[in-house]
């Protein structure tokens, strides 16, 4: 198929299954595909130190900070109830070096799994449980630390060390729907990737061990919309209780999603939450067309009597093909052709925005043969690298038939064998629709394979470890700590008449109880007092990147005003100042704003004079016209003197 | 014996499983105070208490029930797991070396164990294989599991037992041995067959792990196909511990077993040759010497088994203010041998002369090494040291003290004679006493320094 044939079957196929933009999406477009998603939206805790060892938590390194390096091979092992993983086997046919970066400063020898670990960090149960009460999950009556497998490096043991502290617990939509939790538990944080290139995987040991809490949500969201507000409740109530670590990195995000028919696929390590919308539309909509050409496929031929047949191309014959394949990768390399039969219009079929079915070849090839991108081109490539005639020749070279596709790929010659196996595996996996999987994203809401989707056989239970028992006057001793009810907060600034454009400001730095003080305590107007925190403070916040004073400064703002009996409506002028002078008190800022005190018999008494000479300029003049211009004129010397609204009111 | 339904539940626990017919591996749904739970019964670990039920829960995680919250509980399904390492046949390839494995436990093939909570050893040439199925590409395998103990449960009647079966394989006609060891004791069991098993014309290496092989990035796997390159075509044939060279996954180093010792309680690479250089470095593709003189393979089968031992031998740890009790108690208990490990040059204090005098008179051989574990005993610089020599302690050299403690005991398991016993100890038999100290043979380097954080740097460790 020449390209503008691959081009035009993309759009068809894209049209055939109904993808609509994310803009365009309505509640009716994702309940045609059953659209379904759920989360696990992790948080670092705000401890002093590791979750496992003594290191100070916290502390970061550069990729290239390092003080020793070390490597580590992994291999699979058995689960607990006696099985293999199959993401497990998986990473160990990728045959990687593991590489880790040391810093001496925050890794010691438990990060590199040379000692056995230290007694649990207690400060890290403490907020774990906090949260899990606040979260309605119910509090285990033991812990019990249990590995749970990672062999793609991330942790030098090849597992990490988790425990369950909470299970089944519910939180509620502004909407006043309710959303499902499975689960909240606590563990350790694992390595940043350096580089991933070829057989060689490089990480750093920063951040590994620090503590972490997982909260878990039935896949209850109907929509992408609902999935980012449920993360950013679960992010907003965690960081309610100022205990969790903030800025990049700290919170990340897992979700899952399917489509009906599809098959849980976990997006890995969301880092911001308003990528989710785009990340889960997509999915869902990539899971629409694999059925799709399942569908088609299936009619084409039965899985059972599927095979696939491969050829090296020799160099002598494929000269040209060689040299372009050199100067695409930088690379000698050998090639292979391999001919999918009835895979004919499938390659070209729309997956993503951008990609087709042809690029799950393409990132397979990547992840598990290890052959560095580019590492493929196929018949229905969207940016053919070969021209027909060539194509028609390993056609023929191939035996193929009128409804087979081709693939041409190239890599080392220790890899070939692998990169054949990984074809046949994606190629077979089209029959059954939906391979359970990991995903990489990308801010441009799509997404790459990146893993074979990990279950329950991957846990084992830590024989370095005792459980833990949790006793219920402990609980209760932290119930103490815990504030209300998180979802309650949302209700509570609908009744106060507080723009919801405020909320994710005021949530995501926890401000709420700040306002809340200053609403109760000095008897202030809530929607003011909610404007004020989210747009006046957001404004300048985002203006100055920073607060340059303790936010609780504010708090003294409004005591100082209502000390001096001074109206509110000063306070953001006032605000502005402190951004500009963090260090002036607040009467040095009043005098440097002019501000003069006047009695409001004062005022009213230049009211009246504006009011008779005033003198319409227009010829329909109205009332309104005839205040505006009286109040244009005592403005300056009113705000903070008088309440505006109310001297408006005397006018009239 | 009808089957054990509550696998490790005791006391209240069991009260309340047995009260509401619930079965360790049943499906339960649990009412309790705390809310309800859902998911699969667990064996409990004898150690733990008797408050709480462990349970799996359908995410595979485990968690604990305090039973003490408990309202009412229901068995709602029944699936008993089978842990169990696939078993598949060690394939036999025509042209490979033979080698046997012999088991004495350890953490080299371990699984995990409900009773304790911990692991236990597992093993047999199908359970390794596989596990470590590159091992049959090194040769072709046998193994026998001798006894199933921790390193630490190694005594003379295991080493006794050990030595002759290696006679008996090498009667056979074996290649090469393996031996899979906890780490433990793995250097005491390194000398006591270097002394036990003479002459040897095929290489027996010791073998363990630091991370058991239910972990992902075990070393057991790595320092299994080292350990069988080394015996199977390695020409080094000594009794020799084979484990990792630095922490990361690189190579192995073989140890001589009578200088090598564990130096750090968890690190991969605790095992060092102290006062020489290790024998040579291991890698999948095979062996690289570092030193030259070494005892070669040989086609014959002439070993010579001395399987003797006499446990009335101790060790004593000598510390300022150490009271002549201690050695008198030993003496009137009966011991024939008392291996001192002494301050600097090999030194303990005056107040302790009239006991020792009084242990040698009753016939109590005692030697002297040193607690600085690198160097020589010099009991000639000091005039305690010759004071303590005329009293009747001998000075070991540079014999490590647990190697001589081994090589006492061995040597009283021969003769009591005085003089005999003392020719014993003092001719090596494989560099238990080397004559000299080459200037790499003691290396501590300390981290801070800056042309040790280079190198450290530099150098992957």
């Amino acid at each position: 198929m020449d390209n503008n044939n691959a081009l035009k079957n993309y759009e068809a196929t894209k049209k055939a299954i109904g993808y609509v933009e994310r803009k365009k999406a309505t509640q009716a477009d994702y309940d045609r595909i059953g659209f379904m998603s759920g989360l696990e939206v992790h948080q670092q805790l705000l401890t002093k130190k590791k979750l496992f060892c003594h290191c100070p938590a916290g502390f970061y390194q550069q990729p290239d900070e390092f003080d020793a390096e070390l490597i580590r091979h992994m291999r699979p092992t058995l689960s607990e109830l006696g099985e293999y993983d199959g993401t497990a086997l998986m990473e160990f046919r990728t045959k990687k070096e593991i590489i880790y970066r040391i810093a001496n400063k925050t890794a010691c020898t438990y990060d590199v799994d040379d000692t056995p670990p230290f007694p649990i960090d207690w400060e890290a149960i403490d907020i774990a449980i906090e949260i899990s009460l606040l979260s309605k999950l119910k509090v285990v009556g033991e812990i019990h630390i249990t590995r749970k497998q990672y062999l793609d490096g991330s942790i030098p043991t090849g597992f990490q060390r988790t425990a369950i502290i909470g299970v089944d617990g519910e939180l509620t939509l502004r909407n006043g729907r309710k959303i499902g939790l499975i689960q909240l538990s606590v563990e350790e944080d694992s390595c940043r990737e350096v580089s991933d290139i070829g057989h060689r995987r490089i990480y750093r040991t920063d951040r590994l061990g620090m503590p972490l809490i997982e909260t878990v949500t039935h896949p209850d969201m109907k929509n992408p919309d609902e999935v980012k507000e449920v993360c950013d409740h679960i992010r907003f109530l965690n960081r309610s209780t100022n205990k969790v670590r903030t800025g990049i990195g700290a919170g990340r995000e897992d979700v899952n999603v399917s489509c009906r028919g599809g098959h849980r696929v976990e997006i890995k390590g969301v880092a911001r939450t308003n990528w989710i919308p785009e990340l889960t539309h997509n999915e869902a909509f990539r899971q629409w067309a694999l059925l799709h050409i399942r569908e088609i496929l299936t009619k084409r031929c039965k899985k059972e009597d599927w095979k696939l047949s491969a050829m090296e191309l020799l160099p002598s014959e494929f000269s040209a093909l060689y040299e372009i394949a050199e100067k695409t990768t930088g690379r000698k390399e050998k090639m292979y052709a391999v001919n999918l039969p009835c895979f004919k219009d499938l390659l070209s079929h729309f997956t993503q925005p951008n990609y087709s079915f042809h690029d799950e070849f393409v990132h397979r090839l990547k992840v598990i043969a290890c052959i560095e991108r580019p590492n493929m081109t196929s018949s229905e490539d969207l940016q053919p690298l070969f021209d027909p005639k060539s194509w028609n020749t390993i056609t023929k070279k191939l035996n193929a038939g009128a409804d087979d596709a081709q693939i041409v790929f190239w890599g080392p010659d220790e890899d070939i064998k692998t990169a054949l196996e990984t074809i046949e595996e994606r190629a077979l996996m089209t029959f059954d629709g939906i391979p359970p999987e990991t995903r990489k994203s990308f801010e441009d809401g799509t997404t790459i394979f990146e893993r074979v989707l990990p279950g329950a056989d991957r846990m084992y239970p830590d024989t370095d470890s005792v459980p833990i028992p949790l006793e219920d006057a402990y609980i209760d001793k932290l119930r103490k700590n815990v504030a209300e009810d998180f979802s309650e907060r949302y209700q509570q600034f609908a009744d106060w008449e507080i723009p919801e454009d405020t909320y994710r400001y005021i949530f995501s730095k926890n401000y709420y109880p700040l306002m809340q003080r200053i609403i109760n305590e000095l008897s202030l107007n809530p929607k003011f007092i909610g404007v004020f925190f989210g747009h006046r403070l957001k404004h300048l916040h985002g203006q100055h990147k920073t607060i340059p004073f303790a936010i609780n400064k504010i708090y003294d703002l409004f005591v100082f005003l209502k000390d001096k009996q001074l109206d509110t409506a000063i306070a953001p002028s006032v605000l502005l100042q402190m951004f500009l002078h963090p260090d002036m008190d607040f009467e040095s800022i009043l005098t440097d704003l002019k501000f003069k005190k006047i009695s409001k018999a004062d005022i009213i008494s230049r009211v009246r004079l504006l009011e008779n000479t005033f003198a319409p300029v227009r010829k329909n003049t109205s009332p309104q016209d005839k205040i505006n211009s009286i109040m244009g004129g005592v403005r300056a010397v009113s705000v903070g003197n008088v309440n505006l609204s109310e001297l408006v009111k005397e006018i009239k | 014996m009808s089957e054990d339904f509550f696998q490790g539940y005791k006391g209240e626990a069991l009260e309340i499983l047995k009260k509401y017919n619930v079965r360790v591996w049943g499906t339960v749904e649990m009412e309790t105070t705390r809310g309800n739970f859902k998911g699969t019964v667990l064996p409990r670990a004898v150690n733990d208490d008797q408050f709480h039920i462990v349970v799996k829960i359908s995410t595979g995680y485990n968690i604990g029930i305090d039973i003490r919250t408990v309202t009412g509980m229901k068995e709602v399904g029944y699936k008993k797991a089978n842990y169990k390492v696939p078993e598949k046949e060690f394939p036999y390839t025509p042209g490979l070396p033979h080698v046997k494995l012999l088991g004495t436990g350890g953490t080299i093939a371990s699984r995990l164990d409900y009773r304790t909570g911990a692991v236990i050893p597992a093993f047999s040439p199908g359970e390794l294989y596989g596990a470590v199925p590159e091992l049959a590409e090194i040769c072709n395998l046998d193994t026998e599991k001798i006894f199933a103990v921790f390193s630490e449960n190694m005594g003379p009647t295991q080493y006794v037992a050990l030595a002759k079966q290696i006679g008996k394989e090498i009667e056979n006609g074996i290649d090469g041995i393996v031996i899979g060891h906890g780490t433990d004791t793995l250097h005491h069991t390194g000398a006591v067959l270097t002394f036990m098993c003479q002459n040897l014309p095929v290489p027996v290496i010791l073998v363990g792990s630091q991370r058991s092989s239910d972990r992902p990035s075990s070393d057991a796997a790595l320092n299994l196909m080292h350990a069988m390159t080394a015996a199977g075509r390695g020409n080094i044939a000594e009794v020799l511990v084979c484990m990792f060279g630095p922490t990361s996954d690189e190579y192995g180093l073989l140890h001589r077993g009578t200088r090598v010792r564990k130096m750090h309680s968890s690190y991969r690479s605790t095992f060092r040759t102290i006062g020489d250089t290790p024998v040579a470095r291991i890698t999948r593709k095979g062996l690289t010497p570092i030193k030259e003189d070494y005892n070669r393979r040989r086609q014959d089968k002439n070993v010579k088994i001395i399987p003797t031992f006499d446990d009335r031998v101790t060790m004593l740890y000598y510390y300022p203010g150490m009271k002549p009790d201690t050695l008198d108690a030993i003496t009137d208990n009966g011991y024939k041998g008392v291996v001192w490990v002494g301050t600097g040059l090999g030194h303990v204090n005056k107040e302790m002369y009239p006991a020792i005098e009084r242990a040698h008179k009753a016939g109590v051989h005692q030697y002297m090494t040193v607690q600085t574990i690198w160097g020589y005993v010099h009991m000639f610089v000091y005039d305690t040291g010759r004071d303590m020599m005329a009293k009747g302690i001998i000075p070991a050299g540079n014999m490590l003290p647990e190697v001589a403690f081994i090589k006492l005991g061995w040597a009283l398991g021969q003769t009591h004679d005085m003089e005999e016993v003392k020719k014993i100890m003092l001719t090596p038999i494989n560099d238990e006493i080397t004559e000299r100290e080459p200037y790499n043979g003691y290396l501590v380097y300390q981290g801070g320094s800056p042309e040790v954080e280079e190198f450290v740097k530099r150098v992957r460790k």
